[in-house]
């Protein structure tokens, strides 16, 4: 197959993770009050760098992969 | 309450649903057989397979039920994990695989046909087709239901103008056809690749969940302090059967879930074991479900725990839960837990026998979502169970399709028919699975005994399945005659025994009892460990006496599907953690750890 599943794994946390982070920062001067149930943190923020960081490095891998893959088969 | 969704849940989930079906558009130009589409063209890496190994199983129900089970009975549900699924996956891993991928068989019950004959593969094939749909149904009815309870969507459909019930109906719909669209497209390579895409967004929605749950309770040590007593430690009470969460004792434990059930289901179960066929070479298909053993013993945190949490955590307000039912359950009293209280269709709440309300244990991980998880990551949250609920769904359509199609269609209905002809039976009977699991599961609405019902069905055709595999691959002298009444006689021990036992406090019926209650048992989960052993018990003994009276198969047909007549694949890679039988060594040394520290 001439997909390599990690390109697009990558790219969907990068866009969850990216918009958890806007939404994060833009609730949290705005309304503080709404991470009462998360214990005061701003999980949105925190979680989303995660998942950024995350799919960068499996988009990149599999960006990669997706390459050498098409280098072999040509 | 006061959860509400807000766009950026919505946009999360819409997102989600886009990279779906944009995998199956994207993977649509490469089915061009049927082979391609039913069975990946064996074109899959491990490790994209044995994600997609543990993906397939971890349905809504897996998510649901292993959290509603650790707030019921606490780390003692960790066996279906440490004891259970990891031995037996790296038992076919070792041990099986060479046959099933090294048969060129299809699908296991075309392995049945050619290590024993017609009429055995057809039993199983019939009884595997049914099982599989209707149990997708079933997961696709648990779904919706709880979707429905978290009463998240209520406003936004009455927005629409619509009645409340069309939250239970548009989340059935719209979860299946999504499935349905990215199956159709992408066949099962679709489905494995989404799995895995699945199995990192549960992963995603899960984990901040028990992180915070863990900060809330003070740590590892706070969840020890605050749970009931025992409900921390995997072994405790576990001796006996008067004392153990299950009610049933070691044995009872070891050889029905551990050996019986957790084997049955992770070697024979053609939905776990088509992940591992569709690899790309005999190594990769070996080290699949090796490869999936890894996480598989990491998930009993991600969703064991979250249940434990569920009870454990300090409720100075009981807001989330006392506005649903206005009832402060015992716990809750004492300020602890958000596991609500069960009321029925008409909003009543249920007490048992002696006045004390019964705890609704299947809301754990809905209330914990809500709990916990801000509006943002609310929508990461119920991703991961719709990601959960879809994989499940899928891995189920998938192997359905393929036998459907290879074991049932080209086997009885049409044999001789071109390629294109067969590729067209796997989309259409994608298509009709879909629609036969959605009918099932308003039939699962309908009469909530026959959900328990099939359930038990289930449970009898798995067990006896386990023997007549072991005999078949290790044992040359196993005849088709032995293999096929071995299965009906496991079938028909589990009936008997189901008519002769009762759970404790159950009514004769359905739970059993019909001829004659001969022994109760504690439990209804020790009353299916027993039957599953007298099952097991019974196809293997009555496979080896029909075998000894009746023809066996020559060596020659045997080559290739009997331990003692396969060359045996000698695995030399380099790399240590290439080789099957080292990864076999390090995993099952991984569980008995588990086992130890947190006995």
């Amino acid at each position: 197959m001439a997909i390599d599943i990690r390109a697009p794994i990558g790219l969907l946390f990068l866009i969850l993770g990216g918009l958890l982070i806007v939404y994060g920062a833009a609730t949290h001067f705005s309304n503080p009050s709404m991470y009462a149930r998360s214990l005061g943190i701003n999980i949105n923020i925190w979680w989303g760098l995660v998942m950024v960081g995350f799919g960068a490095g499996m988009y990149y891998y599999g960006a990669r992969g997706a390459r050498a893959k098409a280098t072999t088969t040509e | 309450m006061n959860s509400s969704l807000a766009w950026i849940d919505y946009s999360i989930i819409i997102i989600y649903f886009a990279f779906v079906l944009g995998i199956g558009f994207a993977l649509k130009r490469y089915m061009k057989t049927s082979s391609d589409f039913l069975l990946s063209g064996r074109s899959i890496p491990a490790w994209v397979a044995g994600l997609a190994f543990i993906s397939a199983n971890l349905g809504a129900q897996e998510v649901i039920g292993m959290a509603a089970s650790g707030a019921k009975y606490g780390l003692a549900t960790a066996h279906f994990y440490w004891l259970g699924a990891i031995p037996a996956m790296a038992f076919v891993g070792i041990f099986m695989m060479p046959f099933y991928y090294g048969s060129r068989a299809r699908s296991v019950p075309e392995y049945l046909r050619l290590r024993f004959d017609e009429k055995t593969r057809a039993l199983n094939a019939i009884s595997f087709a049914l099982m599989t749909i209707m149990s997708s149904g079933i997961s696709m009815y648990a779904m919706a239901l709880l979707i429905e309870n978290l009463h998240i969507f209520d406003a936004p459909i009455e927005a629409l103008g619509l009645p409340k019930s069309w939250v239970f109906h548009l989340s059935i719909l719209v979860s299946a056809l999504i499935t349905l669209g990215y199956v159709y497209l992408g066949g099962l390579t679709s489905a494995i690749y989404n799995e895995v895409l699945q199995f990192f967004l549960i992963v995603a929605g899960f984990f901040p969940l028990v992180w915070l749950g863990l900060q809330n309770v003070g740590g590892w040590q706070g969840l020890v302090a605050g749970a009931p007593e025992g409900f921390t430690q995997v072994w405790r009470g576990m001796t006996s059967a008067e004392t153990s969460p299950f009610g049933v004792e070691v044995f009872g434990l070891a050889m029905g879930l551990g050996f019986v059930l957790s084997f049955a289901y992770w070697c024979t179960d053609f939905l776990v074991v088509q992940r591992a066929m569709a690899a790309d070479s005999m190594s990769a298909a070996r080290r699949t479900p090796l490869i999936a053993a890894f996480p598989k013993m990491i998930f009993p945190f991600l969703v064991i725990v979250p249940g434990i949490i569920a009870v454990a955590l300090p409720t100075p307000t009981t807001d989330a839960t006392a506005a649903a039912g206005e009832v402060v359950t015992e716990a809750q009293a004492m300020g602890r837990g958000i596991i609500p209280a069960k009321v029925n269709a008409a909003g009543e709440v249920q007490y048992d026998t002696d006045g004390k309300p019964v705890l609704d244990y299947d809301l754990a991980i809905p209330n914990m979502l809500i709990h916990y998880f801000p509006t943002g990551m609310l929508g990461l949250g119920l991703t991961a169970l719709l990601a959960s609920f879809m994989s499940g769904m899928a891995g189920n359509i998938t192997a359905f399709n393929t036998v459907w199609t290879f074991d049932i269609y080209q086997a009885y209905i049409k044999p001789q028919a071109s390629d294109k002809h067969y590729l067209w039976m796997g989309h259409f009977a994608t298509f009709f699975g879909t629609a036969i699991s959605i009918a099932a599961a308003y039939v699962a609405m309908s009469f909530n005994n026959i959900m328990d019902l099939l359930q038990l069905v289930f449970a009898f055709v798995n067990a006896p399945l386990l023997a007549t595999f072991l005999l078949g691959m290790f044992w040359k002298r196993a005849s088709a005659h032995g293999a096929f009444y071995g299965l009906l006689s496991g079938f028909g021990a589990a009936i008997i025994h189901h008519g002769l036992t009762l759970p404790k406090g159950a009514t004769v019926g359905v739970k059993g009892g019909w001829i004659q209650v001969l022994e109760v048992y504690r439990t209804e989960m020790a009353q299916n460990f027993w039957a599953a052993i007298y099952a097991w018990t019974a196809c293997f003994v009555v496979t080896i006496v029909v075998s000894l009276i009746t023809k066996p198969h020559k060596d020659e047909e045997l080559v290739g599907l009997v331990y003692s007549l396969t060359p045996h694949t000698v695995d030399e890679h380099p790399v240590w953690y290439k080789r099957p039988a080292a990864l076999g060594v390090v995993v099952v040394a991984a569980a008995i750890a588990l086992n130890v520290i947190f006995r």
